[in-house]
Order: structure tokens, then C-alpha cells, then sequence
């Protein structure tokens, strides 16, 4: 037996020292590439709205507390910590220390003081700044010393600390103002049109176990494209890194080739959902009206709907039969008692019946002889949506209802939605973002303008609309999130009896990444494949091949 | 060149013919869904294998035939008219007709018709049947679709309008409607039946565009622009060439179209 | 004389553009899903953000108040605020109008390169495979929708122009081809062969002239056709031109945005035919 000695292994040492020199770290180098769908409209992080400036605000932007994507649970960020009051309208903070923003500015309770007082400005209209207006009245921030500070809203906000996820600090001082950043990534570049490009912020103050400073990245190249195939040829041809969102179709065609590249995390908290017009002043025959409004003619409706087809086909099975208004991956707040929606056309013909309609020569009369006949809208360029209604229609054809489907463009549908309620039915999706129902608020409550089967009602025109009025705003005044899960499982199940809204389908969260990047582990929270891009890193050797 | 007239007229023939026949050739029908086997490729079953949704691809592009194959020529015949009535007499006027024919023409070209095109699905019942739907569009299409040619048929006619034989005709005292419609027109076939011949593809390509809008074909119905929006996923498209069956079928029907017309072009005068 | 026509022209293509931009404002104005916005079924906004949402349409909603106001501040240099992106139109046709020019400049320029070459080949020498070919290939090009082109152009990474001329080339083949054709079978043409001129004589001395007003008009009404092309074709591969920019206006409703790309095309257009027309009547000969 050959004993390996000191002299021998010596050469053997040396040779991996020195190919441990010449393989490149993987880590400070490399620009990711992925693409946004859309141009972002601002860089303000107080005045984001769509997807695009979301995405920006969230590389770029620090926050006192941060939701991990992974776990779903909230974890300080710049807060080293921090104290709800019981009646959740204050939150005292406990920050960081010997911070700087991306230009060196110092960061303390001031700037989160200012940031504070920007959102709360009355003429800032934002999602971001909305969702802290729970009621009237000015915000107080009490700065305690240069790490500690007090806010106190007028009114109580629902999960008050959560909020803070979406709210990134910006600089009292800065002559820089929203481009002077406390996120991994900071604005280096932007091509209208083209490209905005992120460069990695050189006062960080992350690390990671190792104490080696973050990011890893050296950059983010993220170029608009709001066309999916080019997305994805370009993603083929190794343009781009990241698919953030992949389309079923696609997902399929690379999983038959390269299974490593694909991610299916599951279903999403998105659904898609069909609603019919309950809009008293609407445009429509009494008739019509009268079967909208018929809860047991939208259960009907509801069971004629062949829901493992839909996810089956359309969506190639990354999806699954929505049960009801949250997706059973909103882990706590999905109520877990919901069934499973059961397809049958005969059980719907039997309900329909029983309310007096019949059946003549394949078609579905109603009790005043009208054939039960409608259309349904959804909005053009959304392939998914268009053929959902295609076969919905098919579906339906089936008990002798006879839909047509019309394709319209966005602001016309809406003109219709909101304006004119000059429509039947509407199939569309609801993208949720966020996993606490008070983010719905707006949503459930009858006399809210999002209230999308019959807004803006002055007083609730049924019973169970007044019940789920008043189970919402139970749950939003509580603290106590035993309390506040039952009040909104409750609210869950009329929905699912009343069926307002017929849900559909909860679609996968489906993405792409390369295998150069290191470190994605995709998740159903947005943004899906990038929620840790502190921590990504490229295979620099590979990455160098790339065109 | 006869020979490719008598083929082009056999393809026209052919295709019509089977389109007609649609419900013998193709039993499985257009709006039929077979789930189980959506995306599926050809197959003895379904010839040109199924859609996204199962429906058989084959007796689509046979309806879809019959829809397009009558419609989008009617509306292209409308246009021609109508740039042929509008440019021609522009040209043939002259003068301030000429140059507010001119003007019209150029702010057709440049407004964007989008938003009445909006406007009219907005004007339309949701529940209209699907044929006001599509002859609503082809209308409109055809209504919309004079202008470029105006413009060249505009100058065409100005350049007959002071030549010796118009001069001759004149002085004869032959009507003016009469040296319009015997000497000027047929000066302006050339022109006419490049815009008729380029009009048919454009027209029905732009039934499919105008679906974002609401208004073309209803689904289930299908059409040749339907069925050729297909194409966009072309990504993947090379693994599945049945998809460029209608792509092929359209380009035969226009190609013959213009072989059969050609010859009307050589003898201009 | 040709000074005093110029200048008639000028203010009848200035008068004509402003018509236009009041027409494409009266049609969005008109047009369903004028006063909404994307944001209002934003379930995070509350009932003051949507208030406020609104009121930013409402000054819009009189049509003929917005277009003189948004004339006076046009003649400050000032063209408005984008609804859609927040920013200045000036600044936003600054930054994209490049692209279009160069995208829709060498569209055109390949495109008639390509018709005019194939349309005098054909006309010329009459030969029926060859003519053949031309319309079995142009018919491909007419057949083929603008996204595929468009995705094309990106898969075989060739410029984006290319797309545009594919668009546009079939139309001006398809004119030129009849209008030289027709040129060609004129009885003085056949005279001058028969007398045994050389080709290129009589092309450029008996059959351009004939044909020439007619393909200057062509030529102008390409330009529209390309800007028309291009619109799609940006929209499509991710071009930040102005194309994208009133595809996206559009779908927003976005007026001011709207407004001023619709001036702005409109002089293009009025640009081209008029300087097609003035070459045109230069060329021909006035009655006695």
C-alpha cells in the first residue's frame, strides 16, 4: 500500500491550490437577464402599481420587515424588531444600525419618519399608501432615538407589521431622492422601452453566513418584453436567465428536454372566476336579471362547468379546480373545510328544473318561455382566458344554455364592468399578491367599487352580502388571528354557497430558470423565482458562453 | 399560361367545392371538443390533428374556408369600388375635387381607425349572432380598406385626364360619366386588380386581428385568420408543420386568384 | 411659382394635421373605455384613490377644451403628459422617434429596392414562370400574419426592418408590377422595340415617364403602409419606437400620448403624397 506522504501529497496540494485560483468565484460576478412584461411607470416606490415598477421596487428597495417568500413569514429586515400595540395602531421599530443608502447617505429613524410621512401625504393615490389608510386622520411619527421610532395611525390597521413589506425607505437627505436606495440592487440604467438595468449596491449592509457581503450578483439586466414566445425563444437561445411566469404549453416543451430547467411550485393564490351581472339599474331584460340574481341558477351554472377539464387541457394540468375565493396555498387563511367542486350537468339540470326551467328540443327555456341564452366576456390577448370561455361554452351547451363568447379589449370590458353594466357574464382572473384577506377588503364589501357583481351598493341588497359586510369587517377591526380566521372562513363558505363568483381554476405557479443561476428555488409568492436575488448567483463559466 | 389558368381555376374550384361539402368531408364538425386528445398531431381520425382544445383542425380550416372564401373577396370587391369611385374621380375631376379627395385620403390613412372600430363593437349587441358579427367587420374592412389604392388611382387618372384620346372623346361630346366609366376605368385596372388581388389576404388576416376588438368570428366559428394565428407560437411550430396547412391553403387561393386575373391585366387599353 | 405652391401646400398639410389630431381625439373620446383606467379594479385602492383616478380623465372629457388647450401648450413646446407613463409626450417621442425613422427609413428603402427590381424584371420581360414566382412569393409574404413576421425576424435574429419590408414590399410589387406592366404593353413601346431602341432607353425614356406619377404616388402612400407596418412589428419584438409607444397609448386610451402620435403621423403622411404629388406634377405636362 502506497502511503501517501508529505512530499508527494505536496505536488497534488499545490495543483489544487492553483485550480482553485484559476476557477472563477462564483460569487460578485455575473449580470442576471430576465424579462418584465411591461414598462415600468415609476421608480418611486411609494407610487408603484403595476408589475413592472413592483419588480424594480422590490430589487432595489429596503424595508424595514421583509415576508420570505419561502416560509411566508415576516422577518426583520432594517427593523432589528419591533412591538404592535393590542389595538393595531402603533408600531414602534427598532432599527438597524450604521446603515447608508446606495449614495452613502446615512440611514436612521428619520428616513423611515419621512418615508412615512410621503405615504400618509393625502394626494399620494397608491396601493402602497391605501392600504395604511384604514380611517380619517393624520399619522404620528415619534422619532425615539436615531434607531428607534413610533408610528401611530388614526384608525387600526390589519396586519399592521406586514404592511411594511411592501414600503421601502427612502432618504430624507438624499439629493438623490427615490434613485438613493437601501436594497440589494440600485437603478443604473434605463432605456425606455429597452431595458432598465440594476447594479448591485455597494453599501448593502447584508451578509451572508460567511460574511461575505451581498449580493452575489454583480447586476440584473431586466429587458421589457411584453410578447411570451419571444420571452421564451430567448430564453432557449440562453438570452435570458429567468422565466418568472411560464405559460403551460411552454412549460411542457421544455420539461420534454431539459426537466432541470422547469419549476411547478404549485398551485398559485391566483384563480380565475366567472361573475354574472347583478347590477339592479343594469341594461338587461327583467328576465335576465332574474337569473343572474338566482343563486341556485349561478350553483347550476356552477356544477355544469367541467373544472378538471379546464386545468386538464388549457393549463395541461398545472392547475386544479379552484374550491373557492383563496387558493388552498394561502396555507392559513384557505378555509380547509371547502369541498372540492363535483362537475355534474345532470345535478345542474335537476336545480335548474326545480326552478322552472325546462328543456325544449335541446335548448333551455326558462318559466317565461325565454331560451336561456347569454354571453360572456372576458378580455382579449389572454389565450387561457379565451379558450376557458370556449369551453365553457361547450359545457354549457350541454344542459341547453347557449353562450356567446365575445373577446373584448381591457378598457372596454371595464367601461362595461364599472361604467356602463352593460354585460351578462365576465370571465376574468384575480391576481392576489398579497395572502391577508383584508387585502380584499374592497372586494367583499357591498358598497365598495370593487364589489364587481353589483358595486357600490348603498345598503346590502341580500342577507348574505350584510352577513359577509359584517364578518369582513369583523375580521379587519381584530388582532387576534384565531378570531379573524373564523370570521373569514365563514366568509369563504357563503361565497362558495351564494357563488357570486363561480371559481374556476387556481393556476401553477410555473417558472423557468437557467442552469447557470445557482440558488433559485421558486416559490407561489411574487416574485416567484427571484424573491431571494440577494442571494443568486451565476456559474461564471457558464454564464461567459452566453450569446 | 393558360395551362396556369386552368390550374388556378381547378384549385379555386377544389377548394370551394370541398368547403361546401364541409359536412360531408368533415363530420366531426368545427365546434366539437375532443378533450382527451387536445394538441393532438394528424392522426386517421383527425387529419390535420386537434387544436389547443381538441376541436379537429381539419374540418375548421374546411368551414373557416367557406367563411373567408366568400367574404373577404365581397369586402376586397367593395373596396376596390369604392377607391376606384373615390380616386379615380378625384384624378379624373381634378381641381379642388382633386385636392380635397387628396386630403380625405391622406387623414384615412392616418386616423386611427381602431376606435371606431371599437365603437362599433360597442354598438353591437353582445348577443349578436355570429354572422352580423362577421359580415359587420367584413363591411367594415372593406369600408376602410380604399385608401392606398385611392391615392395611386388618383394619379393614374390625372394622367389621363389630359391626354389626347379623353381630349378627342370630349370634343365629341360624350358625357363626362360616360368617358369615366368607358375610357377612364378600364385605364385603371392594372391598379384595380393589384388592390382587389392584395386586398383578399389583407382583409382576412385582419378578421383574426379584429377578434381583440370583439368583433371577426365568433367562437366556435372558425375562420382562415383564426386559424393562422396559430402560427404565432412559433416557437415551437417547427415540430408541428400541420399548423402551416391553412398558411399553404390561403397562399393557393391568392396565388390563383391573381393567375386568373393576370391576363386581364395585359390587355389594360 | 413652384415657391408659392410649397408654401400653399405647407399650410394645407399644417391645417390638415391639426384636423387630424382633433378627429383622432374626438374617436378615443368617443370610443368605449375612454374614462377608465387599468388601476380602478386594483383591490388595494380605496375609495379616495379611485376618486382621484377619475377626476384625471375628467379633464379630457371635453374634447374640443383639452384639443385648444393642448394647442396652446403645444405652441409653448410643451405636448402634454403621458396617462400611461407618467412622463412628458415631448420627451417620449424624443427618445423613440430615432428608432421609427430608422426602422420605417430602411423598411422602405429595402422594400422598393426589392419591388421595383422584381417589378421591372417581370414587366421587362414578360415571362410567365418568372412572373409566376414573383406573385406565388409575394403571395407568401401578403399571407403571412405581421406577428409571425415578427417573431420570425426574432428567431433568425435578422434587423427588425426586414419584417417591415416584408409587409410592405408585397403591396408596392404587386402595384408596380402592373403599373410598368401596363407601360410596358402601351403600342409606342412596342414601336420602339420593333424599331430596335435598346431596353434601357425605353425604360427610362418611354416607360418611367408613363408609369412614373403613379409610382411616386405609390411611393407615398407606402409610407403610411410602413408606419402602419411598423406599429405591429414593434409592438411585437420589443422595439421602443414610436410604433410601440401608440400601440400601447391606444390600449390605455392614453389622449394627450394619442393626440400627438396622430399629428404627428398625419404630417408624415401629408409629407410624403404631397412631396410624391409635387414631383409628380412637375413631371407632367400641364394642358395647353
Amino acid at each position: 500500500m502506497t502511503k501517501l506522504t508529505s512530499r508527494s501529497a505536496l505536488p497534488g496540494l499545490v495543483l489544487c491550490l492553483c485550480l482553485g485560483l484559476l476557477t472563477p468565484s462564483a460569487f460578485g460576478q455575473g449580470e442576471l437577464r430576465f424579462c418584465l412584461r411591461s414598462e415600468p411607470k415609476t421608480f418611486d416606490p411609494l407610487q408603484v402599481e403595476d408589475d413592472a415598477s413592483v419588480a424594480i421596487r422590490y430589487l432595489t428597495g429596503g424595508t424595514l420587515a421583509r415576508m420570505n417568500r419561502q416560509s411566508q413569514v415576516l422577518e426583520p429586515e432594517l427593523a432589528q424588531s419591533w412591538k404592535v400595540s393590542k389595538d393595531s395602531r402603533q408600531i414602534t421599530f427598532k432599527l438597524r444600525n450604521g446603515i447608508s443608502f446606495s449614495d452613502g447617505t446615512p440611514f436612521s429613524a428619520e428616513d423611515v419618519a419621512y418615508t412615512v410621512q410621503r405615504l400618509m401625504d393625502p394626494s399620494l393615490h397608491s396601493p402602497t399608501s391605501d392600504a395604511f389608510r384604514s380611517g380619517p386622520g393624520k399619522v404620528d411619527t415619534k422619532i425615539l432615538s436615531p434607531t428607534q421610532i413610533s408610528i401611530t395611525f388614526p384608525a387600526p390597521v390589519a396586519g399592521l407589521d406586514r404592511q411594511f413589506d411592501q414600503v421601502a425607505i427612502m432618504s430624507a437627505h438624499s439629493p438623490k431622492k427615490e434613485m438613493a436606495v437601501l436594497g440589494p440592487f440600485m437603478v443604473a440604467d434605463y432605456k425606455p422601452g429597452a431595458t432598465v438595468l440594476v447594479k448591485r449596491n455597494p453599501n448593502y449592509w447584508k451578509t451572508d453566513e460567511q460574511g461575505r457581503r451581498l449580493p452575489y450578483l454583480e447586476s440584473i439586466r431586466l429587458d421589457i418584453q411584453p410578447n411570451r414566445d419571444i420571452e421564451m425563444l430567448r430564453f432557449k437561445r440562453n438570452e435570458i436567465d429567468l422565466i418568472n411566469s411560464l405559460d403551460s404549453e411552454y412549460f411542457d416543451k421544455l420539461a420534454s428536454g431539459s426537466p432541470q430547467l422547469v419549476h411547478d411550485a404549485g398551485p398559485s393564490l391566483d384563480s380565475e372566476q366567472m361573475w354574472f351581472n347583478q347590477v339592479a339599474k343594469a341594461p338587461l331584460p327583467g328576465y335576465k336579471k332574474a337569473w343572474f340574481r338566482s343563486t341556485a341558477f349561478r350553483r347550476a351554472i356552477s356544477d355544469a362547468i367541467n373544472r378538471d377539464d379546464l386545468a386538464k387541457v388549457i393549463f395541461r394540468g398545472h392547475a386544479q379546480p379552484a374550491m373557492g375565493p383563496f387558493s388552498p396555498a394561502n396555507r392559513f387563511w384557505f378555509d380547509s373545510k371547502l369541498k372540492p367542486p363535483v362537475y355534474s350537468p345532470d345535478a345542474a339540470l335537476r336545480a335548474l328544473q326545480r326552478e322552472g326551467f325546462r328543456l325544449d328540443n335541446d335548448t333551455l327555456k326558462d318559466t317565461g318561455g325565454n331560451a336561456v341564452v347569454f354571453s360572456i366576456i372576458t378580455n382579449s390577448g389572454n389565450k387561457y382566458r379565451e379558450r376557458m370561455a370556449t369551453m365553457i361554452q361547450q359545457d354549457l351547451q350541454k344542459i341547453g344554455i347557449h353562450i356567446n363568447v365575445v373577446t373584448l379589449d381591457f378598457p372596454s370590458l371595464l367601461e362595461r364592468m364599472t361604467q356602463s353594466f352593460d354585460y351578462e357574464a365576465i370571465l376574468l382572473g384575480l391576481s392576489n399578491v398579497g395572502l391577508d384577506p383584508n387585502e380584499e377588503m374592497n372586494v367583499w364589501l357591498s358598497s365598495s367599487e370593487n364589489h364587481q357583481w353589483n358595486p357600490q351598493e348603498k345598503t346590502p341588497e341580500t342577507a348574505w352580502e350584510a352577513e359577509i359586510d359584517r364578518l369582513m369587517r369583523l375580521q379587519s377591526a381584530s388582532s387576534d388571528p384565531k378570531k379573524r380566521k373564523e370570521a373569514f372562513d365563514r366568509v369563504q363558505e357563503i361565497v362558495v354557497e351564494q357563488a357570486p363568483f363561480i371559481f374556476l381554476v387556481n393556476r401553477n405557479a410555473l417558472s423557468a430558470s437557467s442552469s447557470s443561476v445557482h440558488g433559485v428555488s421558486p416559490v407561489i409568492l411574487a416574485p416567484q423565482t427571484y424573491w431571494n436575488a440577494e442571494r443568486l448567483s451565476l456559474d461564471v463559466m457558464e454564464a461567459q458562453s452566453r450569446p | 399560361m393558360k395551362i396556369w389558368r386552368r390550374v388556378a381555376c381547378a384549385v379555386l374550384l377544389l377548394v370551394l367545392g370541398v368547403s361546401l361539402c364541409a359536412e360531408l368531408v368533415a363530420p366531426a364538425g368545427y365546434a366539437r371538443q375532443y378533450r382527451e386528445t387536445a394538441d393532438a398531431p394528424p392522426s386517421r381520425q383527425h387529419w390535420l390533428g386537434t387544436d389547443d382544445i381538441g376541436r379537429d383542425r381539419f374540418a375548421r380550416v374546411l368551414y373557416g374556408t367557406r367563411l373567408s372564401l366568400l367574404l373577404a373577396p365581397a369586402a376586397a370587391l367593395l373596396s376596390t369600388l369604392m377607391a376606384a369611385v373615390i380616386g379615380g374621380l378625384a384624378g379624373y375631376l381634378g381641381g379642388m375635387f382633386e385636392r380635397v379627395a387628396k386630403t380625405v385620403t391622406d387623414l384615412f390613412l392616418s386616423l386611427p381607425w381602431l376606435f371606431l372600430l371599437i365603437t362599433v363593437r360597442a354598438l353591437l349587441p353582445l348577443n349578436a349572432s355570429p354572422l352580423v358579427s362577421v359580415l359587420a367587420t367584413f363591411l367594415i374592412l372593406g369600408m376602410l380598406g380604399w385608401t392606398s389604392a385611392s391615392r395611386v388611382l388618383c394619379a393614374s387618372a390625372a394622367s389621363l385626364r389630359d391626354s389626347d384620346f379623353l381630349r378627342q372623346a370630349r370634343a365629341s361630346g360624350i358625357p363626362a360619366v360616360r368617358l369615366f366609366w368607358i375610357h377612364v376605368l378600364p385605364n385603371l385596372k392594372p391598379v384595380l386588380v393589384a388592390q382587389f388581388w392584395i386586398s383578399i389576404p389583407v382583409f382576412i388576416l385582419s378578421e383574426a386581428n379584429l377578434g381583440i376588438l370583439g368583433l371577426g368570428v365568433a367562437e366556435p366559428m372558425p375562420s382562415w385568420g383564426s386559424l393562422l394565428k396559430e402560427l404565432e407560437g412559433l416557437v415551437s411550430i417547427g415540430e408541428e408543420p400541420w399548423k402551416f396547412v391553412p398558411l399553404i391553403l390561403l397562399v393557393a387561393v391568392v396565388t390563383s386568384f391573381q393567375l386568373i386575373f393576370a391576363k386581364q391585366e395585359e390587355f389594360a387599353i | 411659382m413652384l415657391g408659392r405652391k410649397i408654401a400653399r401646400h405647407s399650410v394645407a398639410i399644417l391645417v390638415t394635421a391639426l384636423l387630424g389630431g382633433l378627429l383622432s381625439a374626438t374617436m378615443v373620446r368617443l370610443a368605449p373605455g375612454f374614462d377608465t383606467d387599468e388601476e380602478q379594479i386594483d383591490s388595494h385602492l380605496n375609495s379616495e384613490s379611485l376618486r382621484a383616478l377619475h377626476r384625471a380623465r375628467s379633464q379630457q372629457r371635453n374634447i374640443l377644451v383639452f384639443y385648444l388647450q393642448s394647442l396652446k401648450r403645444a405652441s409653448q413646446g410643451d405636448l402634454g403628459s403621458s396617462l400611461t407613463f407618467h412622463q412628458p409626450v415631448n420627451k417620449l417621442l424624443r427618445e423613440r422617434l430615432p428608432l421609427t425613422l430608422r426602422l420605417i427609413g430602411v423598411a422602405l428603402l429595402v422594400s422598393w429596392a426589392a419591388a421595383m427590381t422584381l417589378a421591372l424584371s417581370a414587366a421587362a420581360l414578360r415571362l410567365n414562370s418568372y412572373d409566376g414566382l414573383a406573385t406565388v412569393m409575394t403571395g407568401i409574404l401578403l399571407c403571412l400574419p405581421a406577428a409571425v413576421l415578427g417573431l420570425l425576424s426574432v428567431l433568425w435574429n435578422t434587423p427588425a426592418a426586414l419584417a417591415v419590408a416584408a409587409i410592405v414590399f408585397p403591396r408596392d410589387f404587386r402595384y408596380a408590377r402592373n403599373l410598368l406592366g401596363r407601360a410596358y404593353s402601351l403600342p409606342h413601346i412596342t414601336a420602339a422595340r420593333a424599331k430596335g431602341l435598346h431596353e434601357l432607353r425605353i425604360l427610362f425614356w418611354h416607360v418611367i415617364p408613363v408609369a412614373g406619377p403613379q409610382l411616386l404616388a405609390l411611393a407615398g402612400v407606402s409610407v403610411s403602409l410602413a408606419i402602419g407596418a411598423a406599429i405591429p412589428i414593434e409592438a411585437l419584438c420589443g422595439l421602443p419606437g414610436v410604433g410601440q409607444l401608440a400601440w400601447q397609448a391606444a390600449l390605455a386610451r392614453d389622449l394627450p400620448l394619442l393626440v400627438n402620435i396622430t399629428v404627428l403621423v398625419t404630417l408624415v403622411t401629408l409629407l410624403a403624397n404631397t412631396a410624391a404629388d409635387l414631383i409628380g406634377s412637375m413631371g407632367r405636362s400641364e394642358p395647353a
